[in-house]
């Protein structure tokens, strides 16, 4: 982020776009207050909330991220709520009215009693939004705070904050990649160039309307259809493509679980086919992938895999294949690119699958040079992967499932987080790798995802709510 | 299975869970370290039967205790056998041993049983000036160790799906592990950071007085708990001592 002016009034509700790397989080952080100049880079100009540093301005700010796991401190909800509370040294007497309050505002369904470690993704982020709220802040920074959530969940905290809204005359400052969405919780648009400065500023209609296309251009999200794809992507499929993978009656418990997080289920990948596995946070959906994938066996049931895929190991589940042979058939992609990355520069690390496959020098350096110009990552070869952006990570992190040449490639959550202008490279890519033969399993809450890619959707429903229904 | 269950797993009451967490803890800490003073068998012994006694009295059904306690049941009987057959002391130091372990830790075992880690922490802050700082951010690590190992699961599992993988081969799977190792820690500071973050935002770093959401109480029956406990191990001795079985250390 630099050579940024902005001035949010009182009471104004401003939503912040920007591509990845544009700097809003920053901004955000810098406004709540967190950022140590000493420690976090280079600071220059100045930043100030009701006239004072934002450090001193901290009692009348709150902040919510996007990430509900590290949001909660304490075990039960109330305490949670409780926790700002008594950091700011309120009397006890209005604490715990005060705790109620907040609860109720954002429909947290339970009492205060609850385990904050047995709710939704949806509920913990509406908790921890009563954390912020029963500190009545004047100022509201929202970072992404539906980014992780299923559709439900998203809707049931964008409720939640529109509720708050009401109640009170607090400033907002929200960032959200789901445009429409957040459109209703704003009265103003501010968009953030990527080389620093504002790209548009103003009403959302008179935004959008004025800017809309220099802003999808910028890879900024902006209301209405995603980017499509080029007719020539979109191939007619052979009707009677053969199955590549196929998961009969699998289930799967967590070492710890009390319950499966997949229960008899059943799946089939076909070659040059695009399936999405569709479901609420919670129905097992990264956990069917990792068992096609060969990444865990299952406790009943089986996955097989057709002779042309499974090569010298054929009549083997996938999750005996030996890891160099399984990289080389089944691509998985995890939804963090940064637990898979192995090694400290971005051409290091798109060369190792090949040469753990067995590749020669020759070979590798090919395969190298081709996914680094492909993917645009030609500037970054010698950066380390830990220090690019989100965007960047995660065509990376695709780049190095693609660098073995798998026919299956299973993605978990991939367009997760991504600008517009890196969600359109990723659907090419996939459409691409679906055009030569290969096929694409993909774990998505991305309804314009599925829309744009999926020639199938499998719907997954958790095994708590189906064991709630039978009993 | 953890030693500090959340509240809800354990639904026991009695004295003992209604008592004072720090009283607990001292009461717990005087029987154990007082009683490793007694190197003959017969000490501990007793001891352990008063404490068992005083965990059933106190609230805690006996064969929960036996669930939560039979690790430290095996361990001491690993440790008291090996001393048995090795040691100079012959059986009978073996069993002593074996007893001074049980001795120790199981007052320990017995609390913690009945111990939410929320009450400690408050109770520490409270009553023992433990600085909040450390009380709470402590607690909040402990909710994040679950998900450090479903975390350390996807690491393996992400590895595998990138080609790496031992092979059998003894000196790869050391260097694999260490890997692994280094990026769940980068993973746990992660994490850890952004834990740190959502609890600065909600003024946890402002060095102004907090104030208390849920009071501990000290009442005469947590004094009397800590009493009771450090006279129970000095009577048993002195039991011993008019008797002639004991042999206290150093002597």
């Amino acid at each position: 982020m630099r050579d940024l002016d902005l001035v949010v009034e009182p009471g104004e509700r401003v939503l912040l776009l920007g591509a990845s790397g544009a700097g809003k989080s920053t901004l955000l952080a810098g406004l709540a207050g967190l950022l140590d100049p000493a420690a976090s880079g280079t600071a220059a100009g100045s930043l100030s909330v009701d006239g004072v540093d934002p450090r001193q301005a901290r009692v009348r700010t709150g902040m919510l991220a996007q990430d509900p796991e590290t949001q909660l401190v304490m075990a039960r909800a109330g305490d949670d709520v409780a926790f700002g509370l008594e950091n700011r040294a309120v009397p006890r007497p209005q604490l715990w009215p005060r705790v109620d309050d907040a609860l109720r505002a954002v429909g947290f369904p339970y009492g205060g009693e609850h385990s904050t470690s047995a709710l939704s993704g949806g509920e913990q982020q509406r908790l921890a939004l009563a954390g912020v709220l029963a500190l009545r802040p004047s100022l509201l920074l929202l970072d992404e705070p539906s980014a992780n959530l299923d559709p439900d969940g998203a809707a049931l905290v964008r409720a939640a904050v529109a509720a708050v809204q009401q109640a009170s005359a607090a400033t907002t400052v929200l960032v959200e990649h789901r445009v429409s969405e957040a459109l209703p919780l704003v009265d103003r648009v501010v968009a953030l160039a990527p080389g620093g400065g504002v790209l548009a500023d103003g009403p959302p209609e008179q935004v959008f309307t004025r800017a809309g296309a220099a802003l999808a251009a910028a890879g900024v999200w902006v209301p209405g259809p995603a980017p499509a794809l080029p007719p020539a992507d979109r191939p007619d499929r052979p009707a009677a493509a053969e199955t590549l993978l196929r998961a009969e009656d699998v289930a799967y418990t967590p070492p710890g679980a009390s319950q499966p997080t997949v229960q008899r289920a059943d799946a089939a990948l076909a070659a040059g086919e695009v399936l999405a596995l569709v479901g609420p946070n919670g129905a097992g959906k990264s956990t069917l992938l990792a068992l096609l994938g060969g990444l865990l066996a299952p406790e009943r049931g089986r996955v097989r895999a057709a002779a042309s895929l499974a090569g010298t190991d054929a009549g083997r589940p996938p999750h005996r294949w030996p890891a160099a042979a399984l990289a080389a058939r089944i691509g998985t992609v995890f939804q963090n690119p940064e637990h898979q990355f192995l090694t400290g520069r971005v051409r290091d690390e798109l060369a190792l699958g090949p040469r753990r496959a067995g590749m020669g020098r020759p070979g590798v350096e090919r395969v190298v040079g081709e996914l680094l110009e492909r993917l645009r990552l030609t500037p970054l070869a010698t950066a380390n992967p830990f220090t690019l952006s989100g965007g960047e990570k995660r065509r990376l992190s695709v780049a190095t499932a693609l660098a073995t040449a798998p026919r299956v490639l299973l993605l978990d959550e991939p367009t997760f987080g991504q600008d517009r202008a890196t969600w359109g490279e990723l659907v090419e890519l996939l459409a691409t790798h679906r055009a030569g033969g290969g096929s694409v399993g993909a774990a998505t809450h991305d309804e314009a995802f599925v829309a744009a890619l999926a020639d199938r959707a499998l719907r997954l429903h958790p095994v708590a709510l189906a064991a709630d229904a039978a009993g | 299975m953890s030693l500090l269950a959340p509240p809800s797993a354990l639904v026991v009451s009695g004295w003992l869970p209604a008592a004072n967490p720090t009283a607990r803890l001292l009461a717990a800490t005087a029987v154990g370290a007082l009683t490793l003073a007694a190197l003959d068998p017969l000490t501990p012994a007793l001891v352990i039967t008063a404490v068992v006694v005083a965990a059933r009295s106190g609230g805690i059904p006996l064969r929960l205790l036996a669930l939560r306690g039979w690790p430290l049941l095996l361990s001491a009987g690993g440790v008291g056998l090996s001393n048995a057959l090795l040691g100079i002391g012959g059986p009978q130091a073996g069993l002593a041993t074996a007893l001074r372990v049980v001795a120790a830790a199981l007052p320990g075992v017995a609390v913690l049983l009945v111990t939410d880690p929320t009450d400690l922490a408050d109770s520490l802050v409270q009553q023992a000036h433990v600085p909040p700082r450390f009380a709470y951010g402590a607690l909040a690590a402990l909710r994040l160790l679950p998900l450090l190992a479903a975390e350390w699961r996807t690491i393996a599992a992400a590895r595998r799906a990138r080609g790496l993988e031992s092979g059998g081969n003894p000196i790869a799977a050391l260097r694999l592990f260490a890997g692994q190792v280094f990026a769940l820690l980068v993973a746990a500071i992660r994490r850890g950071t952004r834990l740190a973050t959502a609890m600065d935002a909600r003024g946890f770093d402002s060095a102004a007085e907090r104030t208390v959401a849920r009071p501990q109480l000290v009442r005469g029956s947590d004094r009397l708990l800590v009493l009771g406990a450090t006279a129970l191990p000095l009577l048993v001795m002195a039991l011993g001592g008019w008797l002639g079985t004991l042999h206290l250390l150093g002597r």
